[in-house]
């Protein structure tokens, strides 16, 4: 059933076998691009009103809630305080989740600190890969979010709203910019599992196109089996065979197309073409055999290991091929308990990965032009839960951005001293969504589409602020 | 080559003239509700609109007065009108609409306004609020045609021709019950020449029972019909039965009124039964979680919020979701209407977190008769345990005087333990007292600890296991998870390779979801969260009791295994096992005493009450050992009939509670913020309002409201969306909105007469039905001139037919049709067709494995999918099917590279090309030429054209010749699905004819409807 392609299969002489069919094809979405806009990439916005600072998103999804405690966000006084009750200031009336109810108590930061930088920011020291690029990185310790339980946390997250049938950010993006990649969807879904065992479910919709056509919903690259759903031609069929049947449907969908006006025809065409092409390059770019040993090394992975740094390099080979936005979730990261070995353990899983990723682009050129973003659904709270770990939290996290026009080297927002709530510069999600969008060309406020009455849009109805102070 | 002339000219229809109808400025007089108000509505009423806390300068331009209050303008004198000003201005502060609301009218637009108010400004009340009224139609024409052709006159236009007569028997089989016809039936109805040909083929399809499944399609998505609970875990819940009560709804005919009562308050009816009840699964097909730290207040509110906007999206064809945070900002739905329509529902007896019970047992008619067998089964063994008899008397005068002294624990031995083992590598200590203690170093997460020990001489009836704290454990224990607690999944006990087994298992402490006869569940063996917990005693030490069901004879070297497989270090930091020889039965003390018997046992018993003498009499039959035999004879057939019940259909119903929850008005929608006033269940305050007087209305006075001949919308929104399953569009587009922000349709006398014919047949779903299809308008070809198709590119007139491709379902359905392998079962427990290995990986709480189903399930229609919502089947979702997360009145048709690789390598379609190409072998007889037309007549039920045939004999020929070469090949080829590949057909041949039969399933023409 899942007869990959192979990489090295020659599509050149294949399409000259076939030019016939294919050739046809081609020429007919040479005369009427906009007809096949289902297989070529424009997005609605031709006439971009701001600079585009970034072409492409990389978006690292932290599924679970990492730990601000744990990770970026230094706060001795909360060690300090260890084991005493949390003051009731800070917690009255405030949303919790499992630790409802409970007597709230003081949990101190599990690991230390270590300076990093230029200006020697505070961050946890089991990410010393990432400290070492954090020249590169806008750290913002002020992200608050809506939600506190994972599924709408994560709907949120990815489309401004806790409702499902929104569109996911990725989607927005390739609706609104279309996609460079030629022979690959625009917006891509890459997922890795932690070793801790507590992974997340993740349902689909996270990457859906909601209200939006269905060709902007994020494809799924998957590590095992076929890489793209439906992907492999069937048991004992050749590529050629393959091409031969498209070549035909196409032909008698051509000669259809003559006796009845229904423009879909011509999409329809170009989609098993597209579906074609999607055979030979998909298989090319998971096989990342071609890739030096020093940069197989730099990332720390073995091909096709499906852990979070093969994703990174494989997201690399994504954005090269000019694919919009790349969305990576990687799980495990609710510690509810055993927070201290599990962070320890997630360190191990992303620092080098980060690192590779932010180092791999830039030497290649392409960071300027690709917005990383590392964020989770939601931080943790400074309390303890149940001795070894830390409840949802809403009010405070740590996210960090890297290339893209914003300001490498930065730290932005604090929370208070015991990281409970976010109080210096404090951003929202719809910030976040605003931000990108405005480094990618978009002004986030009118870009809308008609759904249910309003014109809806991915920085929300309360609205979103760019936030120009970590931009270039 | 030749092609391009045709994609020009498409091309340049689309792009010139797209909503060129619309966009029409109106000559003659300006009408408020079709001209100006969606003017206002999308550039004013965001600021100037009914949301009052959000008006802006206290002008609202909705209401007439309102505006005149506020000299907006001057009616006749559109010179002196401020509104106009405002809008023709330059100034940054003058301009209307502000600059940054992103909002610009066009000149065309402004014109509008212009003449509007030259005409006096005159306001009509929208639309849909005001009662559809019927058109006078001529009696000669049909009345859709008379309405049609009315506006088609005035807009220049002429209808088309009818389709062939091969196009209108497959557009009727696939608009009434999604199935393709046969060549023969096609042939049928070409040469049936008689004038009531057409009629009679309506008739019989009518008729088929498959009518009902087709109707079922967009009714499951606008409720949001799946089978997963759809936030989190995702997990499955019980309500099939409730997708086939729709199907036999439908093919019953139900009157859409009963329709509607049986499903917002089939359980409230006066004459309900199990069928009205399984249509109040309707009340229960919300989204719902099992997440461990999710809050019940955040879940009531999202409940509620999934229910309203149901029955917005359903019946009214209104969108309320924003009114869960601030009155409506386009309609005049405000946020107390939203959670007065929320209150309706409140009396839903239901969990807010967790998971759903299993529901009403469906049983079939014999079911029922084993059910009343139990039944009477139980009453007798009951009866023969509490018969009341003088030496029962006498016996329990004994047993009360033991009792006397109060709760005494049997005597226990402590046992030594001759081997202690830990699974995952627990260590363990003892000391003389025999008291166990696990190293914490030595500990695992998770771990089952493996005691050998040796019993007693003489005869051994329980086990007592003391779950014991100690300074040294977290919190003091007894458990090893830093708060202190242990689950205890699982306590059994082996004899050798002998599992001997326990009948009762009890607590000196239970934690309240965890009590003790969980450890003895073979169910919670392999599940985490079950098992016994004494979490919360504060006397921290506890003890488990076990009874045996048989005594262990003399010393015998037994293993207790505790199973402890929470994780997070739950398990047990020091314990002790302990052995007795008192005869059953053996609890702990307390179950065994409770303190009421106790206290009743100390009432001289001439003084007490009769409860507390049966309660007496009760106890000391399920505590003595006189009536070990009977008891068991009782908890046997008790067994036996849950195990039997376990096995029954069930379905999730809607259960009504007297204690219905508060509903308040939460601010901005904040579920913390309980300072919003408490509001009882009300109907929306700008509708027509039904009397009811002196009580609270409840769901069957909102099911009624909504099917009255008062209410102006449910009739146009049910038509509306009837009208797009055969035109491919809605008179109005917008088919969940038909307020401000939706559109006024364009033929409004049509939609109205439509929604009166509905009201006036009795609310007749298939007279509707019937009446659609006959008409004229929907026999038109859907092939168009193209100076039609440039006059109205989205055929919002119907000058013609459309074509679009069919619904995700239908799409399978159809291929597994002309493949012959469609199994044409109605109803029952959801299908799992092929689906790629690991698509649930990111499922989890539990894993799961999608298990595809391998008997006649794996061929059912596409309407039986297995729905689970955060992981839809991916064919399914390639063709636009809905996750059903939310009510979805209208599925997007996308044109994407997904579904050719659906329909080229998904073993469904795989399978199925294998299956007609044998069927191209075995039932037709003759050349490649001649099989090649059979399998045109199966698939498109017509002969090929000449080129076609020389396309498909060239592909046929060029396979043939490889396979011939190649025969391991096509045998692999042959391979995929479970269907049995024929005797005696040549392999290369058959792997030929399946590249044939692929290419067939694979044409545009062969998925779309014409």
């Amino acid at each position: 059933m899942t007869h990959s392609l192979s990489a090295d299969y020659n599509r050149r002489a294949f399409l000259g076998k076939t030019a016939q069919g294919l050739g046809s094809v081609a020429l007919a979405s040479l005369a009427a691009p906009a007809l096949l806009q289902g297989a070529t990439s424009l997005g609605v916005l031709r006439n971009l009103p701001l600079p585009q600072k970034a072409k492409r998103v990389i978006w690292l999804s932290m599924a679970g809630g990492p730990s601000h405690l744990e990770t970026f966000d230094p706060k001795p006084k909360l060690a300090e305080m260890h084991g005493e009750a949390m003051p009731e200031s800070f917690t009255k009336g405030q949303q919790l989740a499992q630790l409802q109810g409970q007597k709230l108590n003081c949990f101190a930061p599990q690991h230390e600190f270590q300076k990093f930088g230029k200006n020697q920011t505070e961050i946890c020291g089991l990410l010393p890969q990432i400290g070492s690029v954090l020249d590169e990185i806008c750290l913002v310790r002020s992200m608050t979010t809506d939600a506190i339980n994972h599924d709408p946390a994560h709907m949120f997250m990815n489309t401004g709203s806790q409702i499902a049938g929104r569109p996911s950010m990725g989607a927005w993006v390739t609706y609104g910019l279309g996609s460079e990649a030629a022979n690959l969807p625009g917006f891509v879904v890459l997922t890795s599992l932690g070793k801790g065992g507590q992974n997340q479910p993740i349902a689909a919709r996270q990457w859906s196109s909601g209200f939006l056509p269905s060709r902007f919903q994020g494809v799924q690259l998957r590590s095992k089996g076929d890489p793209v759903l439906y992907l492999g031609t069937p048991a004992g069929m050749k590529l050629e065979q393959q091409g031969a049947d498209i070549d035909a449907i196409n032909a008698l969908n051509k000669q259809h197309s003559h006796l009845v006006n229904d423009p879909e025809i011509a999409t329809r065409i170009a989609q098993y073409e597209m579906a074609f092409q999607m055979q030979a390059s998909v298989p090319e770019l998971m096989d990342v055999t071609g890739e030096s040993a020093s940069t197989l090394e730099l990332y720390g992975c073995a091909p096709g290991d499906g852990s979070f740094a093969a994703n990174c390099l494989l997201a690399r080979r994504l954005a090269e091929r000019g694919v919009r936005f790349i969305q990576l979730y990687h799980k495990d990261w609710d510690h509810h308990g055993g927070i201290k070995d599990g962070v320890a353990l997630k360190a191990q899983e992303i620092d080098r990965a980060c690192m590779a990723l932010i180092t791999d682009l830039k030497q290649r050129g392409m960071l300027e032009s690709t917005l990383i973003v590392w964020a989770g659904e939601f931080g943790r709270t400074p309390m303890s839960q149940g001795g070894s770990g830390r409840d949802h939290h809403n009010k405070a996290m740590s996210v960090w951005l890297a290339g893209g026009g914003v300001r490498g080297g930065l730290v932005y927002g604090a929370t208070d001293e015991l990281g409970y709530a976010a109080v210096e510069n404090v951003a929202t999600v719809h910030d976040l969504h605003a931000t990108m969008l405005h480094q990618l060309g978009i002004q986030h406020e009118s870009f809308t589409v008609k759904f249910q009455g309003l014109d809806a849009k991915l920085s929300g109805v309360e609205g979103g602020k760019v936030l120009k102070d970590i931009l270039t | 080559m030749n092609s391009l002339p045709l994609f020009r000219i498409v091309l340049a229809a689309i792009f010139t003239t797209a909503g060129q109808l619309a966009a029409v400025p109106p000559a003659g007089k300006v009408e408020f509700n079709r001209d100006v108000r969606p003017i206002l509505s999308d550039n004013c009423f965001y600021c100037h609109g009914p949301d009052q806390n959000h008006r802006k300068a206290k002008l609202r331009l909705d209401v007439r007065e309102g505006a005149l209050e506020k000299k907006a303008f001057v009616p006749g004198n559109a010179q002196a009108s401020e509104l106009l000003k405002r809008l023709a201005a330059t100034d940054p502060d003058e301009v209307m609409p502000p600059p940054d609301s992103n909002k610009k009218l066009t000149a065309d637009q402004k014109e509008t306004l212009k003449r509007w108010i030259q005409q006096g400004g005159e306001y009509q009340a929208h639309w849909s609020y005001v009662a559809p009224t019927k058109e006078t139609t001529a009696p000669n024409l049909h009345p859709i045609d008379t309405l049609v052709q009315k506006r088609l006159a005035a807009l220049n236009l002429r209808p088309s021709v009818e389709a062939d007569r091969r196009t209108l028997v497959r557009r009727l089989y696939s608009d009434l019950i999604g199935l393709p016809p046969t060549s023969e039936e096609v042939l049928a109805f070409v040469n049936d020449t008689a004038p009531d040909a057409y009629a009679r083929l309506v008739e019989r399809i009518l008729g088929s029972r498959h009518y009902g499944e087709r109707m079922a399609l967009g009714w499951l998505d606008v409720v949001r019909f799946a089978d997963t609970i759809g936030y989190h875990s995702d997990t499955p819940r019980n309500v099939w039965p409730y997708r086939d009560w729709v199907i036999n709804s439908f093919n019953t005919n139900k009157r859409f009124d009963r329709f509607t009562l049986e499903q917002v308050a089939g359980d409230l009816l006066p004459d309900a039964n199990d069928e009205t009840r399984v249509g109040s699964a309707f009340n229960r097909l919300i989204l719902s979680t099992e997440e461990g730290g999710a809050q019940a207040k955040d879940y009531e509110l999202r409940m509620l919020t999934d229910r309203v906007r149901a029955i917005g999206a359903t019946w009214l064809g209104q969108t309320t979701g924003c009114a869960q945070c601030h009155d409506h900002k386009f309609d005049p739905f405000t946020t107390k209407d939203f959670y007065s329509l929320g209150a309706f529902f409140a009396d839903i007896k239901e969990p807010i977190i967790g998971k759903r019970e299993e529901g009403m047992p469906l049983p079939s008619p014999v079911e029922t008769e084993k059910l009343a067998a139990f039944a009477a089964k139980e009453k007798q063994r009951r009866e023969a345990l509490e018969a009341d008899t003088q030496e029962r008397r006498a016996s329990q005068g004994h047993w009360e005087e033991t009792l006397a002294s109060g709760p005494v624990d049997v005597p226990w031995t402590p046992l030594h333990p001759l081997k202690l083992h830990g699974d995952r590598g627990s260590k363990f200590s003892q000391n003389e007292e025999e008291i166990v203690t696990v190293l914490a170093d030595g500990s695992a997460a998770a771990d089952t600890y493996f005691i050998t020990l040796k019993t007693p001489p003489g005869l051994t009836t329980g086990f007592k296991l003391e779950a014991l704290s100690s300074e040294s454990l977290p919190q003091k224990g007894p458990g090893l998870s830093p708060n202190g607690n242990f689950i205890l999944n699982q306590f059994s006990i082996k004899d050798g390779d002998k599992v001997l087994k326990i009948t009762e298992a009890s607590a000196t402490f239970e934690q309240k979801g965890f009590p003790a006869k969980l450890a003895i569940d073979p169910k919670s063996a392999t599940d985490p969260k079950k098992g016994w917990s004494a979490f919360g005693n504060e006397l921290r030490d506890s003890c488990l009791y076990v009874e045996l069901e048989k005594p262990v004879e003399g010393e015998r070297t037994l293993t207790i295994l505790l199973k402890q497989i929470a994780g997070d270090h739950q398990t047990l930091g020091r314990f002790r096992l302990l052995a007795t020889s008192v005869p059953a039965p053996i609890r702990a003390p307390a179950v065994q005493f409770p303190a009421d018997i106790l206290a009743t046992v100390a009432i001289p018993s001439e003084k007490r009450s009769t409860a507390q003498k049966n309660a007496l009499a009760k106890h000391f039959r399920a505590v003595s050992p006189e009536f070990a035999s009977h008891r068991s004879a009782l908890s046997h057939i008790v067994a036996e009939k849950a195990e039997f019940e376990k096995t029954l259909t069930r379905c999730l119903i809607s259960v009504s509670t007297e204690t219905k929850r508060t509903v308040r008005i939460f601010p901005r929608g904040n579920f913390l913020d309980e300072t919003g006033e408490v509001v009882k269940a009300a109907l929306p305050h700008y509708l027509p309002q039904p009397k009811i007087e002196g009580r609270e209305p409840n769901r069957l006075d909102l099911a009624q409201w909504l099917v009255s001949r008062e209410n102006p919308l449910t009739a146009r929104t049910v038509m509306n969306r009837m009208w797009k399953q055969f035109f491919g569009t809605g008179l109005s587009k917008v088919l969940d909105d038909l307020g401000a922000q939706g559109e006024p349709p364009p033929n409004a006398a049509l939609l109205d007469w439509l929604a009166c014919e509905f009201m006036d047949s009795g609310w007749d779903i298939k007279h509707m039905v019937r009446t659609i299809v006959s008409s004229q308008t929907y026999k038109q070809t859907s092939t168009a001139p193209l100076q039609l198709t440039a006059a109205d590119p989205n055929n919002r007139e119907f000058a013609r037919q459309s074509a679009f491709r069919m619904e995700a379902e239908l799409v399978r359905d159809n291929a597994l049709s002309i493949a012959g392998l469609l199994v044409p079962k109605i109803g029952g427990p959801s299908s799992k067709p092929y689906q790629p290995e690991r698509y649930w990986e990111n499922l989890n709480f539990p894993v799961r494995e999608y298990a595809a189903d391998k008997d006649e399930n794996q061929y059912r229609r596409g309407l039986y999918t297995w729905w689970q919502r955060s992981f839809l089947h991916p064919s399914m979702l390639a063709f636009d099917a809905p996750s059903r997360e939310e009510c979805c009145a209208e599925r997007n048709r996308s044109n994407i590279p997904q579904q050719a690789l659906v329909l080229l390598n998904d073993p469904t379609y795989v399978e199925s090309a294998r299956a007609f190409a044998a069927s191209i072998l075995k039932d037709c007889r003759g050349d490649a030429s001649k099989r090649i037309q059979w399998a045109f007549q199966r698939a498109l039920q017509r002969d090929p054209r000449a080129d076609e045939l020389k396309t498909i004999r060239a592909l046929f020929e060029k396979h043939l010749w490889t396979y011939k070469g190649d025969l391991k090949s096509a045998d692999a080829l042959l391979q995929t699905g479970l269907s049995p590949v024929p005797e005696g057909l040549e392999k290369s041949e058959l792997a030929a004819w399946f590249h044939v039969a692929r290419v067939l399933l694979n044409l545009h023409e062969t998925i779309t409807r014409a």
